[in-house]
């Protein structure tokens, strides 16, 4: 257990030294959240009765989505071990008196959490500071906001089992490019970072929050601005869970294969 | 001019054998290309399936306007994403050999990388464009067929000029910089929805500052006869002049330019 904690803080330590690349994507996300919510503002406006949500609570939904981007969103995968199998560097990586998976799953972890520590507090400061219905508001409650932290830590664990999957399929291609194109369309669309799950049609949406993806920013987001609440949020919060070990299981027989199949050529 | 053109051929005709060695990652990509862009389109879908209107336009309007801007972007995209790769271009002296070449730069930086993948998110566009031109009632005549070629043409030179002045950007970092995306990616993903819905403001910044109102709203407004003022048709045109000051920035950037030595 300790040289995992070791590899997630080294990793930590070494996410913090990209401020400067932070700061960029701070600006991105500013734009990108005001944009996403006069574009819902102007939905409102031709329809209020059609809104699944109301109108703060999807500016809250905006806004720790923009603030999570990089910790449970398929965006935020960590690049370098995509490098290390393209590059051959994997061999390192193996010759470690480690298990794989383990090192590459706390390591693509604490990667998360460090960007989106230096992210998340800026943007959610001053969406705070924004006048409604346009800011993030606070959660109902207390209890609502410790639940939100729990199923954030899940989504999390889905999230990166789901990477390792991602980087799995790369040992297979090689080349990363397509592989992780094609995951974040779908971990972006199915996870509600385009819209939202309520905004889908009926149906679909019941469909759709069975898949691992709405495991991930769907469900703490929705927790956090009330829109899920009761059984519908311990279910989906089993889910979550469920998820965690399903991913980790099929990674792992994933890396099993895989790791069988490397051919190392020197150099 | 016929010389450069020849040479360009050449080029991409090595650009496509080089990316046809690896079919499968090839086709993996397109199909990855073309998931980004079809689930931005099945989120419009969706929102529509709800609201049926968003302000003043309708879902097939929309299509039509998220379709043209689609088709100027990813032509921009594959042909200029030399741009995109620049500051590692710099970083790895790349520019320097370019800069021996008895041949235009931004040519050779525009030669350097065809990025086909693209065509994945161009066919949707196409066939998006496709749709909204039939299914909008639009009583068709030569001026308005004339103004949807000038938003498409405006808008690759617009998107073009835009990854010019990312790239240009790097002769002063070195380094790319991430929020100049807000510019490219950022104005594809919220150009979906013709700019007038975000407010008077943001419609004001997108006519004056970066023009993608004068290739997308205005002559939108045109098409769909909202308005009769003919000069909206020549306005993708005008947009085009942005390109004026990127590339000024690129001149700049390559009189200071100094080498980084690797």
């Amino acid at each position: 257990m300790r040289k995992y904690l070791t590899f997630f803080r080294m990793r930590f330590v070494m996410g913090l030294q990209y401020r400067a690349a932070a700061l960029g994507g701070l600006v991105c996300q500013f734009f990108w959240g005001a944009m996403a919510i006069l574009a819902f503002k102007a939905f409102y406006d031709a329809d209020p009765s059609a809104f699944p949500m109301t109108l703060p609570a999807t500016s809250s939904y905006i806004w720790l989505q923009q603030a999570l981007l990089t910790l449970v969103s398929m965006g935020g995968i960590d690049p370098e071990f995509f490098n290390v199998i393209q590059n051959g560097n994997v061999a390192y990586e193996l010759c470690r008196p480690v298990d794989v998976y383990g090192m590459w799953y706390t390591r693509s972890a604490a990667t998360r959490v460090a960007n989106a520590l230096m992210r998340c507090v800026p943007v959610l400061a001053v969406a705070a500071l924004l006048p409604s219905p346009y800011g993030l508001t606070a959660p109902p409650d207390l209890p609502t906001f410790l639940l939100f932290l729990v199923s954030l830590t899940m989504a999390l664990g889905v999230i990166t089992a789901i990477g390792m999957i991602v980087y799995m399929f790369t040992f297979h291609t090689i080349s990363p490019r397509g592989v992780r194109l094609i995951a974040v369309g779908i971990g972006d669309f199915f996870s509600g970072n385009i819209v939202p799950l309520p905004f889908f049609p009926e149906g679909f949406r019941q469909v759709s929050e069975l898949l691992p993806f709405s495991a991930t920013a769907n469900v703490p987001i929705r927790i956090y601005t009330g829109d899920l609440a009761g059984q519908e949020m311990a279910g989906l919060m089993l889910m979550q869970a469920f998820w965690i070990a399903a991913l980790v299981a099929i990674g792992k027989l994933l890396e099993w294969k895989e790791l069988k199949n490397v051919v190392v050529q020197g150099g | 001019m016929k010389n450069m053109v020849r040479l360009y051929g050449k080029y991409f005709s090595i650009h496509l054998k080089s990316t046809m060695q690896y079919k499968g990652s090839f086709f993996a990509t397109v199909i990855g290309s073309f998931l980004t862009s079809f689930t931005v389109f099945l989120g419009i879908y969706f929102m529509f399936l709800r609201f049926h209107r968003v302000a003043d336009f309708s879902y097939e309007e929309v299509l039509l306007c998220y379709g043209v801007m689609l088709m100027g972007f990813s032509v921009a995209q594959m042909f200029a994403s030399g741009f995109k790769v620049f500051d590692s271009m710099i970083a790895n002296g790349e520019f320097d050999r370019i800069l021996c070449r008895p041949r235009n730069e931004i040519f050779q930086v525009l030669a350097y990388r065809v990025d086909f993948v693209r065509i994945g998110m161009l066919l949707q566009g196409v066939v998006m464009l496709a749709y909204g031109l039939c299914a909008c009632p639009v009583d068709w005549n030569f001026l308005r067929v004339l103004t949807v070629i000038f938003m498409i043409l405006g808008g690759m030179v617009l998107f073009s000029a835009l990854f010019l002045l990312d790239g240009s950007i790097a002769f002063f970092t070195l380094q790319g910089l991430e929020f100049m995306n807000v510019f490219t990616y950022g104005a594809i993903e919220h150009g979906k929805y013709p700019l007038s819905i975000y407010g008077r403001g943001m419609l004001t910044f997108c006519t004056f500052v970066i023009p993608y109102a004068l290739v997308q709203y205005y002559p939108l407004t045109y098409i769909l006869g909202r308005s009769d003022n003919p000069l909206f048709i020549f306005l993708p045109l005008l947009a085009c002049l942005f390109a004026v000051p990127c590339w000024v920035v690129w001149r700049i950037g390559v009189r200071r330019y100094k080498s980084t030595g690797s």
